[in-house]
């Protein structure tokens, strides 16, 4: 430390400035805000977390291409919402290590003392997930449009409000797992790393489940993500169908689940 | 005097595998407004997690408390709203700039963002931390993190302020500054102040009020002024250049002050007494008139540190392994 650092003077003469009661919107908006700070202002993690799904788009594409025998438009078609969805799944999933971080140094206590409710500090941070997987998703559908790739607009824009609200649920549960296991690192990867790979391979996002075995097929229906995919799929191809309901819905119920898992487990935070 | 903190009982186990650690033991306690309250103890003692308590951060295994006439356990936002905290971690998030997380913490508080600027600009200014602003978090050095945390405490001029060992890691002058910072809160605000230390001088310093904790139990609770009058008198210490001499200057001592603990080893005599000051020239005109004539004298005032050691029979200095452990454990996070 230099001598600059130091100037040993007063507090300034201000009126003491008086803490009031603020509303939940207030205190959501301002987590939020807060949490999409550094991402904005170090847009890095947006950019590197396109990367893996990238690689996915351009190596696993051709493979597609060559056992199907379709051509790449019609592959990327099909596999490009399911890319989407993996890069929703990727960074949300990951997102409570953020939390963990914070947990460690103390700045989370630092909030638990301040007076924003328990629950804006749970959804304010789950809705920031929404903000670099629109990004991302949109990188992804900007990379893939000059090979082929030709989604509906109307479709697309609904695609990525299902999952928004997708990703909010999942980042909420992302939060709730690192508050669970506090400051164990090692569960947290474990339990993450554990769950997302087979959720993304039972939802069809690399492959199609049709003609699966049953025993994979029931798995796949009571996986949640499986609705999801299959809505965008739905939706980006502009078909308004049934599978597009259940895959909001599916989302819609992630995010409640999320939300009320995630406040509950910040309540319970100390 | 109205009453700003008041706990019953309060008590609070830690159960890890088999092991129950009671970390706080029925602890009764009572500070009015505007007092100015160290808890000092050891590493262990239960401080952190008297205060953990007292800021609604941890739940009481048994027993309640009161913070600004509210609950901590059934109406924690109201306390939370009415005290400010600096706890032994880091209150800013290393990801985020400096300027920015003073600023949502002073609007959490409900300050607007045009107040919590200006606030935000002047308590940095005054903890010399404007050129840090724009920095973020992580690239701080221990010491301005150390101060961007007091800011955060004091952003929104609380009138109840929890200090968990503020001035861990900060220069000397640095200290002098946050003394300051807290008395002027406290003169100005008329704040009340409770903060836990190992820093005996800064105790002595900032508190009128010394509540000695040790195993999670109050050993003592006074003025710094009588915890050491009643607990460590002024120290005397006398060499000679015989032991005969020596021995025979601790007899006359013994025999003169009744009170004092005397110990003599070889040509050395300690003699540790209350008012022992006042004493030292009638005993040096008791040895002179005895032909003896001490070749050093020494008066030392006592610290608190002899204080604890008299409660204890430990000295606080000899947390010294368990405090470096803290600080390994700080440099991994
Ligand atoms: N979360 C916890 N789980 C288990 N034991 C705990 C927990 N928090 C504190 N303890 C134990 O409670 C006792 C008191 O800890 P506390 O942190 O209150 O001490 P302290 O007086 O603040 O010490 P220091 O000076 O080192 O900060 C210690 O024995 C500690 O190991
Ligand atoms: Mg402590």
């Amino acid at each position: 430390m230099s001598a600059v650092d130091t100037h040993p003077t007063r507090t300034p003469d201000a009126p003491a400035p008086v803490s009031r009661a603020t509303s939940p919107l207030h205190d959501t908006a301002l987590v939020f805000v807060r949490e999409l700070r550094p991402v904005v202002r170090d847009p890095f993690s947006v950019i590197f977390g396109i990367i893996q799904p990238l690689f996915f788009l351009g190596l696993f594409t051709p493979l597609l291409v060559a056992s199907s025998g379709q051509s790449t438009a019609d592959t990327l078609q099909w596999f490009v919402p399911g890319v989407i969805v993996m890069l929703a799944l990727f960074g949300t999933s990951t997102t409570g290590a953020n939390l963990q971080f914070e947990m460690q140094t103390g700045s989370h206590e630092r909030t638990l003392v301040s007076p924003l409710s328990r629950s804006s500090l749970m959804i304010g941070r789950a809705l920031k997930e929404i903000v670099p997987t629109i990004v991302q998703a949109l990188v992804i559908v900007g990379v893939a449009v000059p090979f082929g790739f030709r989604p509906d607009l109307a479709g697309l824009v609904v695609g990525l409000v299902v999952l928004s609200v997708f990703c909010v649920g999942l980042g909420a549960l992302s939060y709730a797992l690192a508050l669970a296991v506090k400051e164990n690192q090692w569960a947290f990867w474990g339990v993450q790393q554990t769950l997302l790979f087979p959720l993304m391979l039972l939802a069809g996002i690399l492959l199609p489940l049709q003609g699966a075995p049953g025993w994979l097929e029931a798995l796949s229906k009571v996986n949640p993500l499986t609705y999801v995919v299959d809505a965008e799929r739905a939706l980006i191809e502009g078909s308004w169908n049934g599978d597009a309901v259940a895959g909001a819905a599916a989302a819609a119920i992630t995010c409640v689940v999320g939300l009320v898992v995630g406040a509950r487990a910040m309540r319970a935070s100390s | 005097m109205d009453t700003m903190i008041e706990t019953r009982g309060l008590t609070r186990e830690f159960h890890t595998g088999k092991k129950t650690v009671t970390a706080v033991k029925d602890l009764d306690l009572h500070i009015a407004q505007g007092e100015m309250v160290a808890l000092l103890g050891p590493n262990g003692a239960g401080k952190s997690t008297t205060l953990r308590m007292l800021t609604t951060l941890l739940a009481p295994t048994t027993g309640s408390a009161t913070v600004a006439g509210h609950d901590v356990v059934t109406d924690q936002r109201a306390v939370r709203r009415a005290i400010g905290y600096i706890g032994q971690g880091n209150s800013a998030a290393h990801a985020q700039r400096a300027i920015d997380e003073l600023v949502v913490s002073g609007q959490s508080y409900g300050l607007s963002r045009t107040q919590a600027r200006t606030r935000a600009a002047e308590l940095m200014e005054s903890l010399g931390l404007s050129e840090q602003a724009k920095q973020k978090v992580m690239t701080l050095s221990g010491g301005q993190r150390r101060r961007l945390d007091i800011a955060m405490g004091l952003i929104h001029a609380p009138g109840l302020l929890f200090l968990d060992e503020p001035s861990t890691g900060l220069d000397p002058q640095n200290r002098a500054n946050l003394q300051e910072h807290i008395l002027d809160l406290r003169h100005r605000h008329g704040a009340t102040v409770v903060l836990t230390t190992h820093y005996l001088d800064e105790a002595d310093a900032l508190a009128e009020r010394i509540v000695v904790v040790d195993n999670g139990r109050v050993v003592a609770d006074d003025t710094p002024a009588a915890l050491k009058a009643d607990h460590a008198g002024d120290r005397i210490a006398l060499t000679f250049s015989s032991p005969g001499d020596a021995s025979r200057a601790a007899e006359r001592a013994s025999a003169a002050h009744p009170a004092a603990q005397v110990t003599h080893t070889s040509r050395a005599v300690d003699i540790q007494v209350a008012g022992g000051s006042g004493i030292v020239a009638g005993l040096l005109g008791d040895y002179a008139q005895a032909g003896i004539t001490p070749s050093t004298v020494e008066v030392a005032r006592p610290t608190l540190d002899d204080v604890f050691l008299s409660l204890t029979g430990r000295s606080l200095r000899e947390g010294r392994t368990d405090t470096s452990i803290d600080t390994l454990e700080e440099v991994a996070a």
